[in-house]
């Protein structure tokens, strides 16, 4: 998962279609990156019976099942990855069923769930695929008929030929299709957008019914014959090892089959030391967990704490730079000149994904060696690579279940709870569940890392940007920032400002870290966005209008330099659209209460927010309204979705301004339930009203873009409100009374 | 301990440990798995269930206090997934992830039972222990208002006296 923007998609590699005919009638077709290596293909070695390994299955009765490749977490790819084939198939909807993939690369290529990539890698490469096979429906129609292919049409999975009257459908035509050449997927023909009858649709979630009436679906969910469950109880100080433990009393616990010291490696995303306590029930487990007394070896960050964190930032701003990313023109030359100079420094604090589905995996090594696992994950490729590498498996003898993941918000990128149940199923030699508690979730996540920037900026007389530095120091090694906790060279407003610099000093790190929704972004655009507004009240310009000029200024440099495209009028245009809608600048608001406006590009997707937000004279605030203006391209493949999307980032993101923080104290996380990392509240949702901005380029994602402007949108409603700035995150550590 | 108990209408007897929650002799002894485990401390309201009708947290409701307790679950709150409130969650398509949503509906079928026709305000007090990480919130209170009509409607139709037949236990 790539927390920045690439400037462009790789090219998709040559794909090549098989059809093949079902034993009893119909047509299957597959896509394969490597014919050869298609053979063998492990899902067939499953226990619960063979899986469906293609793309397309077409049965007589008319019945078409596609299957949906990549991991659904609740933003809707399970729905939007099959839409995009049934629109070019031109299928009935309605006769439509979706199957969830399991893991197999080579039939499916990509199938992660990060980096809002899903759209943006497949919408061309699933249209084909349906386009491929509406092709041999019409070809074994034209052949059955004896009539011209270009003579027949299609509509709602049924073929027709109006000069002769005739017509037939998908399913009595599928066992012909399956005798046809599959088509050359790069120069197969697509419908023209103004064709479609499902892209831009709102169709709902293919799983809305069985969610609703308690279907078991998600990874917490499996039930095995023969299953035992697990709980995995690690070091509170990250990495920290088992000096001993009580296991031998642990095992006389109720119901406990086992438990037993796992040494672990030195990596935070791999195993990790700990005691694994294995029962009949998990309850069992859970109890005899109570009982359990370890002696851990804490190791060397035991010492390490946001406090000191703090400490360390501080001291690093006033120093010279560990190193220069970007430096465009003379800033202190242009700071030295400048009408009005503003420094202020910014700061956001670590936080968890906290999803609601705790972590948890199933996995059963088999007598024949194959290694089977059912995860709620992210990236089941890399946890497949994982459990190889620790188990010393081989990549093939080890077939991926994706469940659904009862929210994933990143973490699931990692799969550090698949290669524990891996290795507990493995010492066990059953089929195990492995789930952690809620605060086993919260104090060992891969916490968004904690940031801290230290702008200075300059203005001319006139009140425009003339110098920009940032000295951003974040977490690391001496060869990498910790996951998560980069920033792009081009980072805006870098090609909008002559005399940019973007300084960063790095302070080593002993805690987890990885991607939480709009990685990076998620902090940055708080911090920039803020500053931004503090500039424009130092010009005195109105913030929304101030914005505008900023992104009307000369670029500095033209794009090709591989830095990624920014779309100056993609951002202006959804800065005028939240604007208009919000009737920004239209209205007197009582002191107290104060509209803020932010935008940022990430992802490929521009968002601009308006926020309008009270506070209290006892410096409580309350959210009163959001409206959201976007652009993630020419279609909005399933609103109903994105709406959903749209409001639940926004919201997200106003959730973690409001009160979200891990703090580490000793080397450990200090929270560990909802009771002190809270998440929004029923009473505290706010209207969210989203508009979408269409642009003629090619769809983009929509899980994460709109998340970063809310943060700052909101804190700079606060400035509106009250005239406190708030430079530091959670609010909820603020003082904002005001009188 | 042995513990008999009315579990979607059916008698059921389990033999487990008296402070197991009711939350995992669901969905472990009994395999009904709608009801979710979120916090295991009352807090998300992911494990909602009701219990005489009242909308309880069955992760922290050991199953010694369910001696002869009459439960309902996701799976038994309509036979078919036709309840009002199902459908209005259906129509309005309002999971994203899914995963509280058992408890949500739950949760909003106790307070509909109470008060069929809930404003905004009673809505957000009603629901506001059950955490939604996906931020679905601004749907489910239209679902609510959505399942409180269609009730309306299904009371009118059957031409029975609608506030009797809405307030009956």
């Amino acid at each position: 998962m790539s927390p920045r923007p690439i400037a462009s998609l790789p090219v998709t590699r040559r794909d090549f279609l098989r059809v093949s005919a079902i034993a009893g009638g119909g047509l299957l077709l597959s896509s394969y990156l490597d014919p050869l290596g298609a053979a063998g293909s492990l899902s067939h070695r499953a226990a619960d019976g063979p899986t469906l390994n293609a793309f397309i299955r077409i049965t007589p009765d008319g019945i078409i099942t596609i299957v949906a490749k990549n991991p659904e977490i609740g933003q809707g790819v399970k729905t939007m990855l099959p839409m995009l084939i049934a629109e070019e198939l031109d299928a009935d909807w309605t006769k439509v069923r979706i199957e969830q993939g399991d893991l197999d690369p080579k039939s499916y290529q990509g199938q992660v769930a990060g980096g809002s990539t899903a759209t943006p890698s497949n919408w061309l490469p699933m249209r084909r695929v349906g386009a491929a096979g509406r092709a041999m429906i019409v070809a074994a129609a034209a052949a059955t008929w004896g009539v011209p292919a270009a003579e027949c049409e299609t509509e709602r999975g049924v073929v027709h030929h109006r000069a002769s009257g005739r017509s037939a459908t998908y399913g009595e035509l599928a066992t012909k299709a399956a005798t046809m050449e599959a088509p050359d997927v790069a120069t197969v023909a697509l419908k023209d957008p103004r064709q479609f009858r499902i892209i831009g649709q709102g169709v709902r979630g293919v799983d809305t019914h069985a969610i609703i009436t308690g279907v078991p679906m998600y990874g917490i969910d499996v039930s095995v014959p023969g299953m035992l469950y697990a709980t995995f109880v690690k070091c509170p100080v990250f990495g920290g090892k088992v000096a001993s433990a009580n296991v031998d009393a642990i095992a006389a616990q109720p119901g406990v089959r086992k438990a037993f010291v796992v040494e672990g490696g030195a990596a935070l995303g791999g195993l990790l030391s700990g005691v694994a306590i294995v029962a009949d029930s998990w309850w069992q487990a859970r109890s005899a967990r109570n009982k359990l007394k370890v002696t851990w070896d804490e190791g060397e960050t035991a010492d390490q704490g946001s406090a000191q964190f703090a400490a360390q930032a501080a001291a690093l701003a006033s120093q010279p730079p560990h190193k220069t990313l970007r430096a465009d023109g003379d800033v202190a030359g242009a700071l030295a000149g400048a009408a009005k100079r503003v420094n202020a420094a910014y700061f956001y604090p670590f936080i968890a994904h906290a999803s609601l589905e705790p972590q948890n995996c199933t996995a059963h090594l088999h007598p024949d060696g194959l290694m089977e696992i059912w995860a709620p994950s992210q990236a089941p490729a890399g946890g497949r690579a994982l459990v190889a590498q620790t188990l010393g498996l081989r990549e093939n003898d080890i077939a991926i279940h994706i469940t659904r993941s009862g929210g994933g918000f990143g973490r699931r990128l990692a799969n550090d709870y698949m290669v524990e149940a891996a290795w507990i199923a493995k010492v066990v030699g059953a089929p195990v569940k492995l789930l952690w508690t809620r605060e086993d979730d919260i104090q060992h996540d891969f916490y968004r890392p904690a940031g801290f920037h230290n702008f200075s900026a300059g203005l001319d007389a006139a009140g425009r940007v003339v110098a920009w530095r940032n000295h951003f120091v974040t977490f690391g090694d001496e060869k990498n920032v910790a996951a998560g906790a980069g920033i792009g060279a081009t980072e805006f407003p870098q090609h909008f400002v002559p005399n940019f610099t973007l300084d960063v000093s790095i302070i080593p790190l002993g805690v987890p870290t990885g991607y939480l929704r709009a990685p990076g972004s998620n902090g940055i655009a708080f911090a920039t966005q803020s500053f931004i507004d503090e500039l424009a009240v130092a010009a005195g310009k109105d913030p929304l209008q101030f914005r505008l000029d900023l992104l009307a200024a000369a670029p500095v440099e033209a794009a090709g330099s591989g830095a990624p495209p920014y779309d100056a009028a993609r951002a202006r245009g959804v800065l005028e659209l939240v604007r208009e809608k919000s009737g920004w600048g239209k209205s007197s608001l009582p002191r107290g209460t104060g509209m803020g406006v932010a935008f940022h590009f990430s992802h490929r997707g521009y968002f601009a927010e308006v926020v309008k937000a009270s506070v209290s004279h006892e410096g409580k605030v309350k959210v009163e309204q959001v409206w959201v203006a976007g652009d993630i391209g020419s279609e909005i493949i399933n609103p109903l979705n994105a709406e959903n999307q749209v409001q639940g980032s926004v919201q997200d993101g106003l959730a973690q301004a409001l009160g979200q923080e891990i703090t580490i104290e000793k080397g450990r996380a200090v929270q560990s339930n909802f009771d002190d990392f809270p998440l929004l509240r029923f009473a505290d949702s706010v209207p969210v009203e989203v508009h979408f901005l269409k642009s003629a380029v090619p769809p983009t994602g929509l899980g994460e873009p709109a998340l970063p402007p809310a943060p700052p949108a909101l804190c700079n409603a606060i400035f509106a409100a009250t005239g406190k700035r708030v430079r530091s995150l959670p609010l909820s550590n603020q003082d904002l009374r005001w009188s | 301990m042995k513990v008999t108990l009315k579990v979607n209408g059916q008698p059921r007897t389990v033999d487990v440990p008296g402070d197991m929650p009711l939350l995992w002799t669901l969905r472990d002894t009994l395999g009904l798995k709608g009801t979710k485990f979120g916090c295991g401390l009352s807090q998300c309201g992911a494990c909602t269930v009701h219990i005489g009708g009242a909308a309880m947290r069955s992760c922290m409701t050991p199953i010694a206090s369910c001696q002869g307790a009459d439960v309902t679950t996701i799976e038994g709150l309509s036979a078919d997934g036709t309840h009002a409130l199902q459908r209005a969650w259906e129509e309005l398509d309002v999971p994203q992830c899914g995963y509280c949503q058992a408890g949500q509906i739950m949760s909003a079928a106790s307070l509909l039972a109470k008060n069929p026709h809930p404003t905004d305000a009673e809505i957000d007090d009603a629901m506001n222990e059950n955490l939604c990480r996906c931020a679905t919130y601004l749907r489910i209170r239209k679902a609510i208002h959505r399942a409180a009509e269609l009730r309306g409607q299904q009371a009118t139709q059957a031409g029975a006296p609608k506030r009797l037949q809405e307030h009956a236990p």
